[in-house]
Protein backbone atom coordinates (compact mmCIF):
# COMPACT_ATOMS: atom_id res chain seq x y z
CA UNK A 1 0.00 0.00 0.00
CA UNK A 2 1.80 3.53 -1.42
CA UNK A 3 -0.41 5.27 1.07
CA UNK A 4 1.29 6.55 4.38
CA UNK A 5 -0.53 4.90 7.70
CA UNK A 6 -0.78 6.67 10.61
CA UNK A 7 2.33 5.25 12.30
CA UNK A 8 3.64 6.19 15.93
CA UNK A 9 5.48 3.31 16.57
CA UNK A 10 5.84 3.63 20.23
CA UNK A 11 1.76 2.74 21.08
CA UNK A 12 1.96 -0.55 19.13
CA UNK A 13 2.66 -1.98 22.08
CA UNK A 14 -0.22 -0.49 23.68
CA UNK A 15 -2.45 -1.86 21.29
CA UNK A 16 -1.15 -5.33 20.40
CA UNK A 17 0.26 -6.27 24.11
CA UNK A 18 -2.94 -7.82 25.70
CA UNK A 19 -4.13 -9.56 23.22
CA UNK A 20 -0.87 -11.40 21.91
CA UNK A 21 -0.49 -11.90 26.14
CA UNK A 22 -3.96 -13.85 25.97
CA UNK A 23 -3.12 -15.62 22.82
CA UNK A 24 0.46 -16.43 24.10
CA UNK A 25 -0.69 -17.73 27.50
CA UNK A 26 -4.02 -19.56 26.61
CA UNK A 27 -3.38 -20.51 22.83
CA UNK A 28 0.13 -20.83 21.73
CA UNK A 29 2.40 -22.15 24.98
CA UNK A 30 -0.41 -24.82 25.38
CA UNK A 31 -0.04 -26.32 21.78
CA UNK A 32 3.61 -26.46 21.93
CA UNK A 33 2.99 -27.83 25.52
CA UNK A 34 0.96 -30.38 24.07
CA UNK A 35 3.44 -31.74 21.30
CA UNK A 36 5.98 -31.94 24.38
CA UNK A 37 4.03 -34.29 26.17
CA UNK A 38 3.09 -35.93 23.50
CA UNK A 39 6.68 -37.41 23.57
CA UNK A 40 6.47 -37.87 27.44
CA UNK A 41 5.62 -41.09 29.82
CA UNK A 42 3.45 -40.50 32.95
CA UNK A 43 6.28 -39.78 34.96
CA UNK A 44 7.80 -37.13 32.80
CA UNK A 45 10.95 -39.02 30.66
CA UNK A 46 11.28 -38.57 26.63
CA UNK A 47 10.17 -42.09 25.23
CA UNK A 48 10.30 -40.67 21.30
CA UNK A 49 6.92 -42.07 19.23
CA UNK A 50 6.11 -44.82 21.19
CA UNK A 51 2.75 -42.78 22.62
CA UNK A 52 2.06 -42.41 19.39
CA UNK A 53 2.38 -46.68 18.28
CA UNK A 54 0.46 -47.29 21.25
CA UNK A 55 -2.79 -44.87 20.57
CA UNK A 56 -2.75 -45.54 17.14
CA UNK A 57 -2.91 -49.06 17.38
CA UNK A 58 -6.05 -48.98 19.75
CA UNK A 59 -8.74 -50.43 18.48
CA UNK A 60 -11.12 -46.92 19.43
CA UNK A 61 -8.56 -45.13 17.38
CA UNK A 62 -7.72 -47.34 14.27
CA UNK A 63 -9.77 -50.31 13.60
CA UNK A 64 -8.96 -51.53 10.02
CA UNK A 65 -9.04 -55.42 10.28
CA UNK A 66 -11.34 -56.73 7.55
CA UNK A 67 -11.56 -53.40 6.54
CA UNK A 68 -15.17 -52.52 4.67
CA UNK A 69 -17.37 -53.33 7.05
CA UNK A 70 -20.02 -51.50 9.79
CA UNK A 71 -18.59 -49.40 12.37
CA UNK A 72 -16.99 -49.34 14.89
CA UNK A 73 -13.81 -48.36 12.44
CA UNK A 74 -11.91 -46.36 14.89
CA UNK A 75 -12.69 -42.81 15.34
CA UNK A 76 -10.06 -41.75 12.35
CA UNK A 77 -12.17 -43.72 9.95
CA UNK A 78 -15.46 -42.30 11.93
CA UNK A 79 -14.50 -38.41 11.33
CA UNK A 80 -13.08 -39.17 7.24
CA UNK A 81 -16.68 -41.20 7.18
CA UNK A 82 -18.05 -38.29 8.55
CA UNK A 83 -16.42 -36.00 5.96
CA UNK A 84 -17.58 -37.85 3.58
CA UNK A 85 -21.34 -37.91 4.32
CA UNK A 86 -21.24 -34.33 5.88
CA UNK A 87 -19.34 -32.25 3.67
CA UNK A 88 -21.52 -32.75 -0.01
CA UNK A 89 -24.74 -33.51 1.82
CA UNK A 90 -25.08 -29.89 3.75
CA UNK A 91 -22.89 -28.10 1.08
CA UNK A 92 -24.85 -29.39 -1.97
CA UNK A 93 -28.08 -28.37 0.09
CA UNK A 94 -27.00 -25.80 1.35
CA UNK A 95 -26.17 -23.99 -2.15
CA UNK A 96 -29.77 -25.10 -3.69
CA UNK A 97 -31.28 -24.00 -0.76
CA UNK A 98 -29.67 -20.85 -1.61
CA UNK A 99 -30.89 -20.54 -4.85
CA UNK A 100 -34.37 -21.95 -4.38
CA UNK A 101 -35.18 -19.26 -1.92
CA UNK A 102 -33.83 -16.17 -3.85
CA UNK A 103 -37.15 -16.76 -5.83
CA UNK A 104 -39.12 -17.51 -3.14
CA UNK A 105 -41.86 -15.29 -0.98
CA UNK A 106 -41.11 -15.67 3.17
CA UNK A 107 -37.37 -16.89 2.29
CA UNK A 108 -36.24 -15.21 5.25
CA UNK A 109 -38.82 -16.78 7.64
CA UNK A 110 -37.39 -19.97 5.69
CA UNK A 111 -34.10 -19.08 6.05
CA UNK A 112 -34.48 -18.76 9.51
CA UNK A 113 -35.76 -21.68 10.85
CA UNK A 114 -33.43 -23.42 8.65
CA UNK A 115 -30.37 -21.46 10.78
CA UNK A 116 -31.81 -22.80 14.11
CA UNK A 117 -29.17 -25.55 14.53
CA UNK A 118 -26.56 -23.14 13.56
CA UNK A 119 -28.19 -21.08 16.73
CA UNK A 120 -29.07 -24.15 19.02
CA UNK A 121 -26.30 -25.14 21.57
CA UNK A 122 -24.54 -28.18 19.74
CA UNK A 123 -25.30 -30.23 22.91
CA UNK A 124 -28.66 -29.30 22.59
CA UNK A 125 -28.74 -30.39 19.04
CA UNK A 126 -26.92 -33.63 19.93
CA UNK A 127 -30.51 -34.60 22.49
CA UNK A 128 -32.90 -33.00 20.08
CA UNK A 129 -31.21 -35.64 17.04
CA UNK A 130 -31.04 -38.14 19.68
CA UNK A 131 -35.31 -37.82 20.51
CA UNK A 132 -35.82 -37.81 17.06
CA UNK A 133 -33.87 -41.35 15.79
CA UNK A 134 -35.71 -42.97 19.16
CA UNK A 135 -37.71 -45.53 18.78
CA UNK A 136 -41.44 -44.82 19.02
CA UNK A 137 -41.14 -41.42 20.45
CA UNK A 138 -38.84 -39.78 16.97
CA UNK A 139 -40.08 -38.92 14.07
CA UNK A 140 -37.75 -40.51 11.78
CA UNK A 141 -38.19 -44.30 13.06
CA UNK A 142 -41.59 -43.70 13.03
CA UNK A 143 -41.21 -42.86 9.14
CA UNK A 144 -39.40 -46.41 8.73
CA UNK A 145 -41.45 -48.01 11.06
CA UNK A 146 -44.62 -46.81 8.37
CA UNK A 147 -42.67 -48.03 5.40
CA UNK A 148 -42.23 -51.45 7.03
CA UNK A 149 -38.40 -51.16 7.41
CA UNK A 150 -38.41 -52.56 10.66
CA UNK A 151 -33.90 -52.28 11.00
CA UNK A 152 -34.61 -48.67 10.67
CA UNK A 153 -37.08 -48.32 13.22
CA UNK A 154 -35.26 -49.32 15.99
CA UNK A 155 -33.31 -46.67 17.59
CA UNK A 156 -30.71 -45.96 15.93
CA UNK A 157 -28.19 -44.46 18.66
CA UNK A 158 -28.37 -47.51 20.26
CA UNK A 159 -26.95 -49.67 17.66
CA UNK A 160 -23.60 -49.79 16.16
CA UNK A 161 -24.53 -50.10 12.85
CA UNK A 162 -26.39 -47.07 12.78
CA UNK A 163 -25.27 -44.72 15.64
CA UNK A 164 -22.41 -43.02 13.34
CA UNK A 165 -24.85 -42.40 11.00
CA UNK A 166 -27.79 -40.77 13.38
CA UNK A 167 -25.14 -38.59 14.27
CA UNK A 168 -23.71 -37.56 10.67
CA UNK A 169 -27.60 -36.83 9.73
CA UNK A 170 -28.20 -34.70 12.79
CA UNK A 171 -25.03 -32.94 11.81
CA UNK A 172 -25.68 -32.26 8.41
CA UNK A 173 -29.67 -30.90 9.53
CA UNK A 174 -27.74 -28.46 12.33
CA UNK A 175 -24.85 -27.46 10.03
CA UNK A 176 -26.92 -26.98 6.70
CA UNK A 177 -27.59 -23.23 7.77
CA UNK A 178 -24.21 -22.32 7.44
CA UNK A 179 -23.53 -22.98 3.64
CA UNK A 180 -26.70 -21.54 3.01
CA UNK A 181 -26.02 -18.44 4.53
CA UNK A 182 -22.51 -17.97 2.97
CA UNK A 183 -23.91 -19.18 -0.44
CA UNK A 184 -27.24 -16.49 -0.08
CA UNK A 185 -24.61 -13.88 0.85
CA UNK A 186 -22.52 -14.48 -2.59
CA UNK A 187 -25.97 -14.96 -4.56
CA UNK A 188 -26.89 -11.10 -3.65
CA UNK A 189 -23.66 -9.37 -5.06
CA UNK A 190 -24.13 -10.94 -8.35
CA UNK A 191 -26.24 -8.09 -10.51
CA UNK A 192 -29.68 -9.48 -11.49
CA UNK A 193 -28.98 -7.60 -14.88
CA UNK A 194 -26.41 -10.69 -15.62
CA UNK A 195 -29.58 -12.98 -15.49
CA UNK A 196 -31.84 -10.48 -17.74
CA UNK A 197 -29.19 -10.23 -20.17
CA UNK A 198 -28.65 -13.99 -20.37
CA UNK A 199 -32.57 -14.79 -20.80
CA UNK A 200 -32.42 -12.15 -23.96
CA UNK A 201 -29.74 -14.85 -25.35
CA UNK A 202 -31.92 -17.45 -24.70
CA UNK A 203 -30.46 -19.33 -21.76
CA UNK A 204 -31.74 -21.70 -20.27
CA UNK A 205 -31.78 -21.91 -15.98
CA UNK A 206 -29.40 -24.82 -16.01
CA UNK A 207 -27.27 -22.86 -18.67
CA UNK A 208 -27.33 -19.75 -16.40
CA UNK A 209 -26.65 -21.61 -13.23
CA UNK A 210 -23.19 -23.36 -14.87
CA UNK A 211 -22.21 -19.88 -16.69
CA UNK A 212 -23.26 -17.50 -14.13
CA UNK A 213 -24.30 -18.44 -10.79
CA UNK A 214 -21.37 -21.48 -10.54
CA UNK A 215 -18.27 -19.64 -11.50
CA UNK A 216 -19.13 -16.44 -9.47
CA UNK A 217 -19.95 -18.17 -6.12
CA UNK A 218 -16.36 -20.50 -6.74
CA UNK A 219 -14.41 -18.36 -4.33
CA UNK A 220 -16.63 -19.44 -1.14
CA UNK A 221 -16.31 -22.88 -1.88
CA UNK A 222 -13.11 -22.37 -0.07
CA UNK A 223 -14.86 -20.68 2.88
CA UNK A 224 -17.53 -23.59 2.79
CA UNK A 225 -15.49 -26.77 2.76
CA UNK A 226 -12.55 -25.67 5.17
CA UNK A 227 -15.44 -24.64 7.96
CA UNK A 228 -17.21 -27.91 7.11
CA UNK A 229 -14.03 -29.92 7.27
CA UNK A 230 -13.11 -28.25 10.38
CA UNK A 231 -16.10 -28.75 11.89
CA UNK A 232 -16.23 -32.15 11.35
CA UNK A 233 -13.12 -32.58 13.07
CA UNK A 234 -13.65 -30.99 16.17
CA UNK A 235 -17.13 -32.32 16.40
CA UNK A 236 -17.72 -33.56 20.08
CA UNK A 237 -20.73 -32.15 21.85
CA UNK A 238 -23.30 -34.19 20.05
CA UNK A 239 -21.25 -37.69 20.10
CA UNK A 240 -20.50 -36.82 23.97
CA UNK A 241 -24.58 -36.27 24.72
CA UNK A 242 -26.11 -38.60 21.64
CA UNK A 243 -24.11 -41.68 21.93
CA UNK A 244 -21.00 -41.24 24.26
CA UNK A 245 -18.84 -42.71 21.06
CA UNK A 246 -21.15 -45.91 21.53
CA UNK A 247 -22.35 -48.44 21.55
CA UNK A 248 -19.07 -50.50 21.52
CA UNK A 249 -17.09 -47.45 20.39
CA UNK A 250 -19.29 -47.46 17.04
CA UNK A 251 -19.83 -43.75 16.79
CA UNK A 252 -16.37 -42.16 18.51
CA UNK A 253 -14.21 -39.68 17.14
CA UNK A 254 -11.18 -37.86 17.65
CA UNK A 255 -12.17 -35.30 20.08
CA UNK A 256 -14.46 -37.26 21.88
CA UNK A 257 -10.94 -40.20 21.87
CA UNK A 258 -9.09 -37.08 23.53
CA UNK A 259 -11.35 -36.23 26.31
CA UNK A 260 -11.66 -39.78 27.43
CA UNK A 261 -8.20 -40.15 26.98
CA UNK A 262 -7.26 -37.36 29.38
CA UNK A 263 -10.48 -37.04 31.54
CA UNK A 264 -11.62 -40.60 31.86
CA UNK A 265 -8.34 -42.63 31.54
CA UNK A 266 -6.30 -39.53 33.39
CA UNK A 267 -3.81 -40.90 29.88
CA UNK A 268 -2.92 -36.98 29.82
CA UNK A 269 0.17 -38.16 27.45
CA UNK A 270 -1.80 -40.69 25.46
CA UNK A 271 -4.47 -37.44 24.71
CA UNK A 272 -1.68 -34.64 23.88
CA UNK A 273 -0.86 -37.56 21.34
CA UNK A 274 -4.33 -37.26 19.75
CA UNK A 275 -4.90 -33.53 20.15
CA UNK A 276 -1.41 -33.29 18.67
CA UNK A 277 -3.12 -35.34 15.48
CA UNK A 278 -6.09 -32.99 15.40
CA UNK A 279 -3.95 -29.61 15.78
CA UNK A 280 -1.89 -31.26 12.78
CA UNK A 281 -5.20 -31.84 10.47
CA UNK A 282 -6.95 -28.95 11.09
CA UNK A 283 -3.61 -26.86 10.42
CA UNK A 284 -3.20 -28.83 6.90
CA UNK A 285 -6.78 -28.41 6.49
CA UNK A 286 -6.72 -24.52 6.96
CA UNK A 287 -3.96 -23.81 4.63
CA UNK A 288 -6.04 -22.71 1.57
CA UNK A 289 -8.17 -20.64 4.02
CA UNK A 290 -5.10 -18.78 4.74
CA UNK A 291 -3.88 -17.81 1.84
CA UNK A 292 -7.46 -16.67 0.53
CA UNK A 293 -8.78 -14.71 3.98
CA UNK A 294 -4.78 -12.98 4.32
CA UNK A 295 -4.68 -12.46 0.40
CA UNK A 296 -7.04 -10.02 -0.01
CA UNK B 1 -45.11 -11.00 -10.72
CA UNK B 2 -46.36 -13.16 -13.15
CA UNK B 3 -46.88 -16.92 -11.46
CA UNK B 4 -45.87 -19.53 -13.32
CA UNK B 5 -45.40 -23.38 -12.63
CA UNK B 6 -41.71 -23.45 -11.58
CA UNK B 7 -42.28 -20.53 -8.83
CA UNK B 8 -44.77 -22.61 -7.43
CA UNK B 9 -43.15 -25.49 -7.42
CA UNK B 10 -39.83 -23.23 -5.99
CA UNK B 11 -42.45 -22.51 -3.17
CA UNK B 12 -43.52 -25.90 -2.58
CA UNK B 13 -39.82 -27.16 -2.51
CA UNK B 14 -39.10 -24.50 0.18
CA UNK B 15 -41.54 -24.72 2.58
CA UNK B 16 -41.46 -28.62 2.35
CA UNK B 17 -37.99 -27.98 3.68
CA UNK B 18 -39.03 -25.75 6.23
CA UNK B 19 -41.19 -28.00 7.36
CA UNK B 20 -38.93 -31.16 7.18
CA UNK B 21 -35.94 -29.21 9.45
CA UNK B 22 -38.38 -27.55 11.94
CA UNK B 23 -39.93 -31.15 12.68
CA UNK B 24 -37.43 -32.13 15.10
CA UNK B 25 -37.61 -29.00 17.25
CA UNK B 26 -41.46 -29.12 16.90
CA UNK B 27 -41.19 -33.14 18.12
CA UNK B 28 -39.02 -31.72 21.41
CA UNK B 29 -41.57 -28.76 22.40
CA UNK B 30 -44.13 -31.08 22.31
CA UNK B 31 -42.40 -34.03 24.53
CA UNK B 32 -41.73 -31.17 26.52
CA UNK B 33 -45.50 -29.56 26.97
CA UNK B 34 -47.16 -32.80 27.11
CA UNK B 35 -47.26 -35.72 29.82
CA UNK B 36 -44.81 -38.89 29.07
CA UNK B 37 -48.20 -41.21 28.57
CA UNK B 38 -48.99 -38.85 25.42
CA UNK B 39 -45.84 -38.65 23.85
CA UNK B 40 -45.44 -42.53 23.86
CA UNK B 41 -47.17 -43.18 20.94
CA UNK B 42 -45.33 -40.22 19.31
CA UNK B 43 -45.64 -36.75 19.75
CA UNK B 44 -47.96 -36.25 16.60
CA UNK B 45 -50.51 -38.41 17.89
CA UNK B 46 -52.98 -35.92 19.33
CA UNK B 47 -55.61 -38.66 20.11
CA UNK B 48 -55.28 -37.07 23.21
CA UNK B 49 -53.13 -33.41 23.98
CA UNK B 50 -53.16 -31.98 27.78
CA UNK B 51 -50.29 -29.54 27.26
CA UNK B 52 -48.56 -28.21 30.63
CA UNK B 53 -45.65 -26.71 31.64
CA UNK B 54 -45.28 -29.35 34.23
CA UNK B 55 -42.04 -30.44 33.09
CA UNK B 56 -40.75 -26.88 32.25
CA UNK B 57 -41.19 -26.05 35.86
CA UNK B 58 -39.64 -29.56 36.95
CA UNK B 59 -36.56 -28.57 34.94
CA UNK B 60 -36.79 -25.13 36.11
CA UNK B 61 -36.45 -26.41 39.77
CA UNK B 62 -34.68 -29.91 39.67
CA UNK B 63 -33.54 -30.23 43.17
CA UNK B 64 -29.90 -31.19 42.05
CA UNK B 65 -29.36 -28.99 38.61
CA UNK B 66 -31.65 -26.64 38.61
CA UNK B 67 -32.15 -24.57 35.29
CA UNK B 68 -32.38 -21.67 37.05
CA UNK B 69 -28.99 -21.56 38.45
CA UNK B 70 -27.54 -22.89 35.29
CA UNK B 71 -28.80 -19.64 33.16
CA UNK B 72 -27.82 -17.39 35.69
CA UNK B 73 -24.15 -19.38 36.27
CA UNK B 74 -24.36 -19.21 32.19
CA UNK B 75 -24.61 -15.27 32.04
CA UNK B 76 -21.74 -14.63 35.01
CA UNK B 77 -19.56 -16.67 32.50
CA UNK B 78 -20.47 -15.27 29.17
CA UNK B 79 -20.78 -11.41 29.79
CA UNK B 80 -17.14 -10.79 30.67
CA UNK B 81 -16.20 -14.15 28.33
CA UNK B 82 -17.66 -11.11 25.66
CA UNK B 83 -17.03 -7.56 26.83
CA UNK B 84 -13.04 -8.53 27.66
CA UNK B 85 -11.91 -10.37 23.97
CA UNK B 86 -14.41 -7.55 22.24
CA UNK B 87 -12.37 -4.23 23.64
CA UNK B 88 -9.03 -6.55 23.56
CA UNK B 89 -9.46 -7.52 20.11
CA UNK B 90 -10.92 -4.08 18.75
CA UNK B 91 -7.41 -2.82 20.01
CA UNK B 92 -5.28 -4.80 18.00
CA UNK B 93 -7.91 -5.19 14.87
CA UNK B 94 -7.21 -1.17 15.07
CA UNK B 95 -3.34 -2.01 15.03
CA UNK B 96 -3.31 -4.18 12.28
CA UNK B 97 -5.63 -2.03 10.07
CA UNK B 98 -3.96 1.42 10.65
CA UNK B 99 0.22 0.78 11.91
CA UNK B 100 2.54 -0.87 9.79
CA UNK B 101 5.53 -2.18 11.09
CA UNK B 102 7.60 -5.28 9.80
CA UNK B 103 6.32 -8.65 11.33
CA UNK B 104 2.71 -7.31 10.51
CA UNK B 105 2.17 -9.75 8.26
CA UNK B 106 3.49 -12.88 10.18
CA UNK B 107 1.71 -11.95 12.98
CA UNK B 108 -1.44 -11.55 11.30
CA UNK B 109 -1.02 -14.91 9.85
CA UNK B 110 -0.55 -16.89 12.79
CA UNK B 111 -3.64 -15.46 14.63
CA UNK B 112 -5.91 -16.08 11.40
CA UNK B 113 -3.93 -20.09 12.15
CA UNK B 114 -5.00 -20.09 15.17
CA UNK B 115 -8.87 -19.76 14.92
CA UNK B 116 -9.05 -22.95 13.19
CA UNK B 117 -7.61 -25.15 15.87
CA UNK B 118 -9.83 -27.30 18.14
CA UNK B 119 -9.43 -26.41 21.63
CA UNK B 120 -8.66 -29.66 22.28
CA UNK B 121 -5.09 -28.81 21.09
CA UNK B 122 -5.09 -26.70 24.31
CA UNK B 123 -6.71 -28.44 26.90
CA UNK B 124 -4.25 -30.92 28.49
CA UNK B 125 -1.84 -28.15 29.37
CA UNK B 126 -5.09 -25.91 30.04
CA UNK B 127 -5.86 -28.15 32.64
CA UNK B 128 -3.13 -28.79 34.97
CA UNK B 129 -2.25 -25.03 34.48
CA UNK B 130 -5.76 -24.37 36.04
CA UNK B 131 -5.06 -27.23 38.61
CA UNK B 132 -1.87 -25.57 39.64
CA UNK B 133 -3.64 -22.20 40.16
CA UNK B 134 -6.46 -23.68 41.77
CA UNK B 135 -8.94 -22.21 39.40
CA UNK B 136 -10.98 -25.44 38.90
CA UNK B 137 -14.41 -25.14 39.91
CA UNK B 138 -13.74 -21.34 39.35
CA UNK B 139 -15.38 -19.15 36.80
CA UNK B 140 -12.18 -17.05 35.53
CA UNK B 141 -10.70 -20.50 34.46
CA UNK B 142 -13.32 -19.95 31.66
CA UNK B 143 -13.31 -16.62 31.27
CA UNK B 144 -9.62 -15.83 30.35
CA UNK B 145 -9.81 -19.20 28.10
CA UNK B 146 -13.27 -18.02 26.21
CA UNK B 147 -11.29 -14.50 26.06
CA UNK B 148 -8.35 -16.15 24.45
CA UNK B 149 -9.87 -18.18 22.08
CA UNK B 150 -12.09 -15.44 20.45
CA UNK B 151 -9.68 -12.94 20.16
CA UNK B 152 -8.31 -14.46 16.95
CA UNK B 153 -11.99 -14.17 14.76
CA UNK B 154 -12.64 -11.19 16.63
CA UNK B 155 -8.92 -9.55 15.55
CA UNK B 156 -9.67 -10.79 12.04
CA UNK B 157 -13.06 -9.02 12.07
CA UNK B 158 -12.51 -5.60 13.54
CA UNK B 159 -9.52 -5.44 10.85
CA UNK B 160 -11.44 -5.76 7.93
CA UNK B 161 -13.72 -3.58 9.43
CA UNK B 162 -11.62 -0.98 10.40
CA UNK B 163 -10.02 -0.70 7.19
CA UNK B 164 -13.22 0.09 5.59
CA UNK B 165 -12.66 3.30 7.66
CA UNK B 166 -12.22 6.50 5.84
CA UNK B 167 -8.84 7.30 7.47
CA UNK B 168 -9.24 11.11 6.76
CA UNK B 169 -11.06 11.35 9.71
CA UNK B 170 -8.53 9.69 11.93
CA UNK B 171 -5.77 12.09 10.41
CA UNK B 172 -7.16 15.30 11.50
CA UNK B 173 -8.26 14.51 14.89
CA UNK B 174 -4.09 13.50 14.53
CA UNK B 175 -3.39 17.09 13.56
CA UNK B 176 -4.96 18.25 16.51
CA UNK B 177 -2.59 16.88 18.55
CA UNK B 178 -5.07 13.72 19.44
CA UNK B 179 -3.06 10.24 20.64
CA UNK B 180 -3.45 6.97 18.92
CA UNK B 181 -5.07 5.61 21.74
CA UNK B 182 -7.72 8.56 21.70
CA UNK B 183 -8.25 8.68 18.39
CA UNK B 184 -9.09 5.07 18.64
CA UNK B 185 -11.50 5.30 21.79
CA UNK B 186 -13.07 9.07 20.73
CA UNK B 187 -13.40 8.69 17.14
CA UNK B 188 -13.52 5.08 15.81
CA UNK B 189 -15.39 3.01 18.44
CA UNK B 190 -18.26 5.11 18.00
CA UNK B 191 -17.96 4.97 14.32
CA UNK B 192 -18.12 1.00 14.87
CA UNK B 193 -20.57 -0.16 16.79
CA UNK B 194 -22.57 -1.99 14.05
CA UNK B 195 -19.42 -4.55 13.49
CA UNK B 196 -18.99 -4.27 17.77
CA UNK B 197 -22.37 -5.71 18.02
CA UNK B 198 -21.88 -8.26 15.33
CA UNK B 199 -18.92 -8.96 17.47
CA UNK B 200 -20.99 -9.36 20.63
CA UNK B 201 -23.85 -11.25 19.23
CA UNK B 202 -21.51 -14.12 17.85
CA UNK B 203 -19.13 -14.38 20.97
CA UNK B 204 -22.16 -14.46 23.20
CA UNK B 205 -23.18 -17.43 21.15
CA UNK B 206 -20.05 -19.31 20.94
CA UNK B 207 -19.10 -18.58 24.65
CA UNK B 208 -23.11 -19.22 25.84
CA UNK B 209 -23.18 -22.59 23.55
CA UNK B 210 -19.91 -23.99 25.18
CA UNK B 211 -19.97 -27.18 26.59
CA UNK B 212 -16.46 -29.12 26.15
CA UNK B 213 -14.60 -25.99 28.13
CA UNK B 214 -17.68 -26.01 30.82
CA UNK B 215 -17.63 -29.83 31.11
CA UNK B 216 -13.20 -29.73 31.50
CA UNK B 217 -13.06 -26.68 34.53
CA UNK B 218 -16.34 -26.49 36.04
CA UNK B 219 -17.10 -29.82 38.15
CA UNK B 220 -18.85 -28.45 41.76
CA UNK B 221 -22.76 -29.34 41.18
CA UNK B 222 -24.11 -26.04 42.06
CA UNK B 223 -21.76 -24.27 39.28
CA UNK B 224 -22.92 -26.28 36.29
CA UNK B 225 -23.46 -23.86 33.60
CA UNK B 226 -26.76 -24.10 31.46
CA UNK B 227 -25.18 -26.50 29.04
CA UNK B 228 -23.93 -29.38 31.16
CA UNK B 229 -27.30 -29.60 32.84
CA UNK B 230 -28.90 -31.08 30.15
CA UNK B 231 -26.54 -33.80 30.58
CA UNK B 232 -28.19 -34.62 34.46
CA UNK B 233 -31.51 -33.68 34.25
CA UNK B 234 -34.30 -35.49 33.56
CA UNK B 235 -31.73 -38.40 33.36
CA UNK B 236 -33.66 -41.35 35.40
CA UNK B 237 -32.00 -44.85 36.70
CA UNK B 238 -33.86 -46.65 33.70
CA UNK B 239 -35.19 -44.36 31.49
CA UNK B 240 -35.37 -41.14 29.93
CA UNK B 241 -37.65 -38.44 31.12
CA UNK B 242 -38.02 -37.20 27.81
CA UNK B 243 -40.52 -34.11 29.03
CA UNK B 244 -38.43 -33.00 31.37
CA UNK B 245 -35.11 -33.29 29.45
CA UNK B 246 -36.53 -31.40 26.61
CA UNK B 247 -37.82 -28.47 28.35
CA UNK B 248 -34.43 -28.39 29.88
CA UNK B 249 -32.88 -28.61 26.20
CA UNK B 250 -35.71 -25.53 25.47
CA UNK B 251 -34.93 -23.72 28.33
CA UNK B 252 -30.74 -23.84 27.31
CA UNK B 253 -31.70 -22.50 23.68
CA UNK B 254 -33.93 -20.34 24.48
CA UNK B 255 -31.58 -17.60 24.81
CA UNK B 256 -29.41 -17.71 21.97
CA UNK B 257 -32.79 -17.89 19.73
CA UNK B 258 -33.42 -14.77 21.35
CA UNK B 259 -30.19 -12.91 20.36
CA UNK B 260 -30.58 -14.48 17.25
CA UNK B 261 -34.21 -13.33 16.36
CA UNK B 262 -33.66 -9.93 17.78
CA UNK B 263 -29.98 -9.45 16.43
CA UNK B 264 -30.30 -11.33 13.42
CA UNK B 265 -28.82 -8.69 11.20
CA UNK B 266 -25.52 -8.39 12.98
CA UNK B 267 -25.26 -11.78 13.78
CA UNK B 268 -25.63 -13.16 9.75
CA UNK B 269 -23.07 -10.05 8.96
CA UNK B 270 -21.07 -11.11 11.44
CA UNK B 271 -20.79 -15.13 9.93
CA UNK B 272 -20.40 -13.19 6.73
CA UNK B 273 -17.63 -10.67 7.77
CA UNK B 274 -15.29 -13.21 8.73
CA UNK B 275 -15.12 -15.35 5.90
CA UNK B 276 -17.25 -13.79 2.86
CA UNK B 277 -14.97 -10.42 1.73
CA UNK B 278 -16.67 -7.56 4.01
Amino acid sequence: MGRKKIAVRKNIPLFFSPAIILILFFVVYPIFQTFYISFLSSSGEFVGLSNYSEILSRKSILDVEGFPKWPPLGAVIHNAIWILIHLPLSMFSGLALAIILRDVKGSSIVKSIIFLGMVTPLIVGGIILQYTFTERFGIVTAFFDMLGVEELSRTWTALPQSALFALIFGSVWLWTGFSMIIYSAGLATIPREYYEAAKIDGAGPFKMFRRITFPLLRPLNIVVITMTVLYDLKIFDIVFVATFGGPGNASTVLAFEMWLQAFRFSNFNGAAVIATLLTLLTSIVTIPLIKYTVRR
Amino acid sequence: MKINKTTIILHIIAWSVAVLWILPFLGVFMASIRPFSEILRGWWNFESFNPSLTSFIEAWNDPTWPLSRGILNSFIVTIPSTIIPLFVGALAGYGFARFSFRIRTYLFTTIVLLMALPQQSVIVPLFQIMVNFRLIDNYLSLVLIHSAWGLPWIILFMRNFFSTLPIEIEEAARVDGASDFKIFYKIVLPMSLPALASVVVLQFMWVWNDFFLAKIFIYEDSMLLATQRVEFVGREVFRVNWGVLSAASLIVMIVPIIIFVLLQKYYVRGMIGWTVKG
